[in-house]
């Protein structure tokens, strides 16, 4: 009897706790699973569009639920390679002087300690550009994030912790010794790269589903309504910035135990141009259309940087880095005149509300 | 003492190029209420344009004319053929449609022109003068002043001394009433796109002899300079993007000189946060400026 009588749910959308930990743990699961059928390239590049898609989850969740552009999320992204690189390699060299580098402890340690520093950073940039994203609105924001994109080589060159242009080293995390057996180190690699990105997108997933959701789109939709039912829209943009900060900062994370480096050439303005692509190409505010998107972004220049380099240098050399990224542009314009919603609309198929506006006098 | 005055008069200089590039992005927000993020790659399609009509034989004067005719006509595309499909209440959608616009213009001019930097030489020779041992101004540096002073002349009078002027004004600030009164308001939305970008693709024409040279990424730090300039003058505010792109001009050129190169952007983005947080509506908005 008593269970017909618990209190209301909170939200109509919200799905249960259990429901939504379970799900995320069989879709871990199944990722994990599906890394035994790739060779190591593949999972390499799996794990590397995992980390992608923990960054343009963040960015999509972002953009979709309350309208803030965001063209800085490369930058959010570096702070968490940073602070993983930083902090790991940091508790690496104190075990390793301490002799208890040896076994799970020490293979572990640096990388749980990594990942809070990851975390830490991306974090703390996240609070101060929320600040900011609470007060702008529109052009401000996304033209703040740009100028934060363009100053990235000039703040690594300026911090000597950085490393300039260099960039610093990440330690590799090698193969447990009990899977040394089964599975290769790009594999592993992939496993990690999995099991963080879950930890950066399940919770989006509970915050996107849950009342913190309901406010972002309140606020989004009519700010003075939403002021009115005793929210505070400040406050929701800023959490909102913040949360999409600390899952671009484990993608972030990931990228520096994958490839063991970061340097601010790998997180510039092209890059950053292109969490957008995935996010607006998967649909803004669509999580499953955001992991389509990262898969994009990081297959399709792979295909053609393999087509190009078949052809003669000079030709190869013009198409290298570019041939990709005009249809990138032209796919966005056109998702963006014809289906606004992407590629998570088509699939639903759901009809475009018509927003009702009377103002025309802006 | 010799090298303060030379780098404020080097500043003023590209303090210039920044004011006219500042003015572009604010002739763009009065006419649409929007920031053109595509304002970069759109002004160095047209410098590629005269790079060939230079090249080709033509003069660099020819060049100019042909830059800003291809500016103007690309100004009216883009606005014709893509933001006016995209719904207009909110600025996102047209944000995200300049992105793509931006992708598509950098690597199309990649592709065709090669991505390397090319060289472009300036009309008027770059050695400074030297006024009583001291080196200040070169001759090119006086005549990018000069241009970009009949420019904003020019401007200025087009705005507040004629019929179009006052149509363009009317139409940005109350398009219903405008409508009413006989405006064509669309049309006067695509001229106002045209004079922005031809208007870009001349600060962009001056800028590039400066530097390094011509490529698709010429523009770009430009660009976010000039929004830092146009965002302290107040987006709506023509004289606060002159007075705050001179002010960024120099800011720029001093701490290129003092501390280093790298430390420019760092300082602009510091500047672009503080005014952002202090008066988001900038240093010269008008009491009346719209939010949205």
């Amino acid at each position: 009897m008593s269970t017909a009588t618990t209190s209301p749910a909170t939200s109509p959308a919200a799905i249960p706790a259990t429901r939504l930990l379970l799900r995320a743990g069989l879709l871990t699961l199944l990722a994990l699973g599906g890394t035994f059928l790739l060779d190591p390239y593949r999972n390499y590049q799996l794990a590397t569009a995992a980390g992608i898609f923990a960054a343009v989850a963040g960015l999509t969740l972002l953009v979709g639920l309350t309208g803030q552009l965001s063209l800085g999320h490369a930058v959010l992204m570096a702070a968490g390679g940073y602070g993983y690189a930083l902090t790991a390699t940091r508790v690496a060299d104190a075990l390793a002087g301490s002799g208890a580098a040896d076994g799970v402890a020490g293979l572990l340690l640096p990388l749980l300690a990594g990942v809070v520093g990851a975390l830490v950073a991306s974090g703390a940039l996240g609070v101060l550009l929320g600040l900011a994203a609470a007060r702008l609105r529109g052009p401000y924001l996304a033209g703040l994030t740009l100028a934060l994109v363009i100053a990235l080589p000039s703040v690594a060159g300026t911090v000597p912790a950085l490393a300039g242009a260099q960039g610093v080293s990440a330690p590799f995390v090698p193969v447990p010794d009990a899977l040394a057996a089964l599975i290769a180190v790009e594999q592993w690699h992939a496993w990690l790269a999995i099991l963080l990105t879950s930890c950066a997108v399940t919770p989006l997933v509970a915050l996107r589903s849950g009342r913190a959701g309901l406010r972002m789109r309140a606020v989004h939709d009519d700010e003075t309504a939403a002021r009115l039912a005793g929210i505070d829209p400040g406050r929701v943009k800023a959490g909102a910035f913040v949360a999409s900060a600390l899952a671009a900062g484990l993608g972030g994370a990931v990228l520096a135990v994958v490839t063991q480096q970061v340097s601010p050439g790998a997180y510039g303005l092209g890059f950053s141009l292109l969490l957008v692509v995935a996010a607006v190409v998967g649909g803004l505010g669509s999580l499953g259309g955001a992991a389509v998107g990262a898969v994009l972004v990081t297959l399709l220049p792979w295909l053609v940087d393999q087509a190009t380099g078949a052809l003669p240098a000079d030709l190869g050399h013009r198409l290298q880095g570019n041939l990709e990224i005009a249809p990138f542009g032209v796919v966005v314009i056109v998702v963006m005149v014809l289906r606004p919603g992407g590629l998570a609309r088509l699939v639903r198929g759901r009809s475009r509300n018509t927003s009702l506006s009377t103002n025309t006098e802006r | 003492m010799e090298r303060l005055v030379f780098l404020l008069s080097t500043g003023l200089a590209r303090g210039a190029v920044l004011a006219l590039f500042a003015l572009s992005l604010v002739i763009v927000y009065r006419a649409a209420r929007a920031v053109n993020f595509a304002q970069a790659a759109m002004a160095v399609v047209p410098v590629y344009v005269a790079l060939a009509v230079t090249s080709a034989g033509g003069s660099f004067w020819l060049g100019l004319a042909v830059a800003l005719a291809v500016g103007a006509l690309l100004g009216a595309v883009v606005e014709r053929g893509l933001l006016r499909l995209v719904p207009q209440e909110t600025p996102l959608p047209g944000i995200i449609v300049a992105v793509g616009l931006v992708m598509v213009l950098q690597a199309g001019l990649a592709m065709v022109f090669g991505p390397d930097h090319r060289p472009v030489h300036a009309p008027f020779s770059q050695r400074p003068f030297d006024v009583g041992g001291v080196s200040v101004l070169s001759p090119y540096d006086l005549f990018v002043l000069v241009v970009a002073a009949v420019v904003m002349g020019g401007l200025a009078l087009l705005f507040s001394r004629t019929s179009l002027g006052l149509r363009l004004r009317a139409a940005a600030f109350a398009p219903e009433t405008s409508r009413l009164l006989g405006v064509r308001v669309p049309r006067m939305v695509t001229l106002g796109w045209m004079l922005s970008s031809a208007t870009a693709a001349l600060a962009a024409l001056l800028l590039v002899p400066t530097g390094l040279g011509l490529d698709p990424h010429a523009a770009d730090v430009l660009f976010v300079n000039a929004f830092a300039a146009a965002v302290v003058g107040g987006l709506d505010s023509p004289v606060g993007a002159l007075v705050a792109g001179l002010a960024v001009g120099v800011l720029v050129t001093l701490v290129t000189g003092y501390a280093s190169a790298a430390a420019a952007p760092l300082a602009v983005l510091v500047l672009l946060t503080a005014v952002l947080l202090v008066r988001p509506h900038g240093l010269f908005a008008t009491r009346e400026a719209r939010t949205a």
